[in-house]
């Protein structure tokens, strides 16, 4: 039974493979490549989104805090990355970090000399300080529950999402630009370097940049979910007092599963920031956590793939303005309907559906 | 096995445990009995660590337990089961027996994510042993169930299951028989025993007198959060302070 498992969440994970090389192939020959920059960014949202479902559907904790989390990220790594250092030249603090290679220097448009943090660093920076903010906030938070969980992580949300508008470091309300791409490899001879970028011509490398890190965060947290840690959060979200008195350190794996939440939704904003070239408040505000919040619950709650199919499917159509200005609103509407009719998610719905008719003719 | 030390327990202002103590000899099956609101669950979750003491010691083989949070009670060899089920919604029988091995298993969430080689024979053994106790219970059979979508006996059957998967020298067993029929409560007391003889301390919170005097090799009684006898189960049903608060203060009625 374990293998069969097994082999189906790898044939799974193939077809899901298969399907995003079809759907760039399609691009191309309908010459509408220009869908592709929508699906690059519903990838990078979706990795937030299956990290949040961990939370949620699996360990059974709310969060309304994440797009700080993505926020954390993406802000922290436009900053160090455009932030000049010029001046702080002779502080013991940017040498240091200068000779283990991870400033580089330039000049600006207009000639002017530039120190900054390198992508990369920027990148691991940015991700390690959403993780240690999400652990030292986990920590007092997830003693909370249900309601006040909710507001606890709400009130993070808004925290973030006005420090980023407050201060000038952050751009304030114009956010960040000119964010320079994240080099993932350096030129090889006749390959070109492959970064991070909303260059065009980078267009379908960026797009299998963004799907293969979905895919490979949708493996691990298939693999997660499979283990024994994947059952004792299952367990957490039964009945924690059970869980507890059979051994199981609930405060420990809460604080875990939010931390490894967190640090998804900062890879995705990192890796959506250098795409976009920049990040404005819009990507902290409460909105983007309901939102999140919202397509956990269409997609199922405790389901990772549904979560992902309905993460990247209302994204993009997000994305390409189908809904409008009624965007936020249109969201509203489905975390409410979605609760009201259709609590396992809008996939189990028809999953069910199908299932009674086929036994009501099989009865008859 | 197990010792209580003078254990005090306040709510506010109630008294709900005074005073008890009283000692688990190593492969015994020690039961608590009380009427109803007498402290016994109040008693099991103080030694769970699911309540802390007012005052007073819990000793577990030699080592002070109190204030120590549950699963860390649970690490040390001690399982219990609850009075009103608490089975984990979503998860199979054997997957609720499966995170029973929690403790005795170390996978955490790295080699989880990268499933690594290593974890392999972990999860294979978890597996085995979790399906050798849903066939102990008989309901081996219903190991891809969901626990929670099982007959009411079958649902208690899974949580001792899931307790015994923790390899607890010491079972807290909280009331095992209520809402079973008599044959079920047969079946339960035979359970019992069996699992006395495999080496497991058993204290129990039972109602069922029959039960109660049929497996218990000690009787403790309580009464209003005060331990009034402790006993074997024969003196225990001649002890007339016991008698009187089962059956009432008039002697005479009590002994007709």
């Amino acid at each position: 039974m374990n293998m069969k498992i097994k082999e189906s969440k790898l044939l799974k994970i193939g077809l899901l493979v298969i399907l995003v090389i079809c759907t760039q192939l399609l691009t191309k020959i309908t010459d509408t490549q220009f869908y592709l920059t929508q699906l690059t960014m519903s990838a990078y949202y979706a990795l937030l989104v299956i990290g949040l479902t961990v939370v949620m559907g699996y360990a059974g904790q709310i969060s309304l805090g994440h797009a700080g989390f993505f926020a954390i990220g993406g802000y922290l790594s436009a900053a160090l990355t455009t932030h000049n250092l010029i001046a702080l030249q002779a502080h013991p603090l940017v040498k240091g970090l200068g000779s283990v290679g991870m400033l580089v220097s330039g000049q600006d448009l207009y000639g002017e000399q530039l120190l900054v943090f390198a992508p990369w660093a920027a990148c691991i920076l940015a991700v390690l300080t959403a993780a240690g903010i999400a652990f030292v906030l986990g920590i007092p938070v997830l003693k909370l529950k249900g309601h006040y969980l909710a507001m606890a992580t709400l009130g993070f949300g808004i925290i973030i999402f006005r420090i980023g508008l407050a201060s000038e470091y952050f751009g304030e309300a114009d956010g960040i630009s000119e964010v320079p791409g994240l080099t993932l490899l350096p030129a090889l001879g006749p390959l070109g370097s492959l970064s991070v970028s909303g260059d065009f011509g980078l267009r379908v490398e960026n797009y299998y940049v963004a799907w293969g890190l979905l895919c490979v965060g949708l493996w691990l947290l298939l693999n997660l979910i499979d283990s024994r840690v994947g059952r004792a959060l299952r367990a957490i979200h039964g009945s924690e007092e059970a869980a507890e008195a059979i051994g199981v350190d609930t405060a420990r794996f809460k604080l875990n599963v939010f931390v490894l939440s967190a640090v998804y939704a900062a890879i995705a904003g990192v890796f959506l920031t250098h795409y976009n070239g920049g990040i404005g408040p819009s990507e902290a505000s409460v909105m983007k956590s309901v939102r999140y919040v919202a397509l956990v619950a269409v997609g199922g709650m405790a389901n990772i793939w549904g979560t992902l199919i309905m993460g990247v499917g209302l994204t993009f159509l997000s994305l390409r303005g189908v809904f409008g200005s009624y965007d936020d609103a249109v969201f509203g509407s489905i975390l409410i309907l979605v609760m009201l009719f259709a609590p396992d998610g809008i996939l189990s719905l028809n999953v069910k559906a199908l299932f009674i008719s086929k036994r009501t003719t099989d009865g008859h | 096995m197990l010792e209580l030390k003078s254990v005090h327990k306040k709510f506010g202002g109630l008294q709900a445990v005074g005073d008890v103590s009283f000692s688990v000899p190593a492969g015994s099956i020690k039961a608590v009995i009380g009427p109803n609101g007498a402290g016994k669950t109040t008693l099991f979750n103080l030694i769970a660590g699911n309540l802390n003491l007012s005052s007073g010691k819990v000793i577990f083989q030699g080592r002070e337990i109190q204030g120590l949070k549950p699963h860390q009670v649970a690490a040390l060899g001690m399982a219990r089961t609850f009075q009103n089920i608490k089975l984990f919604h979503g998860m199979t029988a054997l997957e609720s027996v499966m995170v029973g091995r929690h403790v005795r298993s170390r996978a955490g969430f790295i080699a989880g994510m990268f499933h690594s080689p290593a974890t392999w024979k972990e999860e294979k053994e978890i597996r085995d042993k979790s399906m050798q106790l849903l066939e102990l219970l008989g309901i081996a059979e219903f190991a891809d169930t969901e626990a929670t979508s099982l007959a009411f006996g079958q649902q208690r059957a899974v949580e001792m299951a899931r307790a015994l998967a923790t390899e607890p020298k010491l079972l807290l067993l909280d009331e095992p028989a209520a809402g079973l029929n008599i044959y079920e409560t047969a079946e339960v007391g035979r359970l019992i025993t069996r699992i006395r003889d495999m080496g497991i301390t058993v204290l129990l919170v039972e109602h069922d007198m029959s039960l109660v005097m049929d497996i218990s090799d000690e009787i403790v009684v309580l009464s209003f959060g005060q331990k009034i006898a402790e006993d074997v189960p024969l003196s225990i049903q001649q002890n007339p302070e016991v008698i009187k608060i089962y059956l009432g203060e008039d002697e005479e009625e009590a002994v007709v």
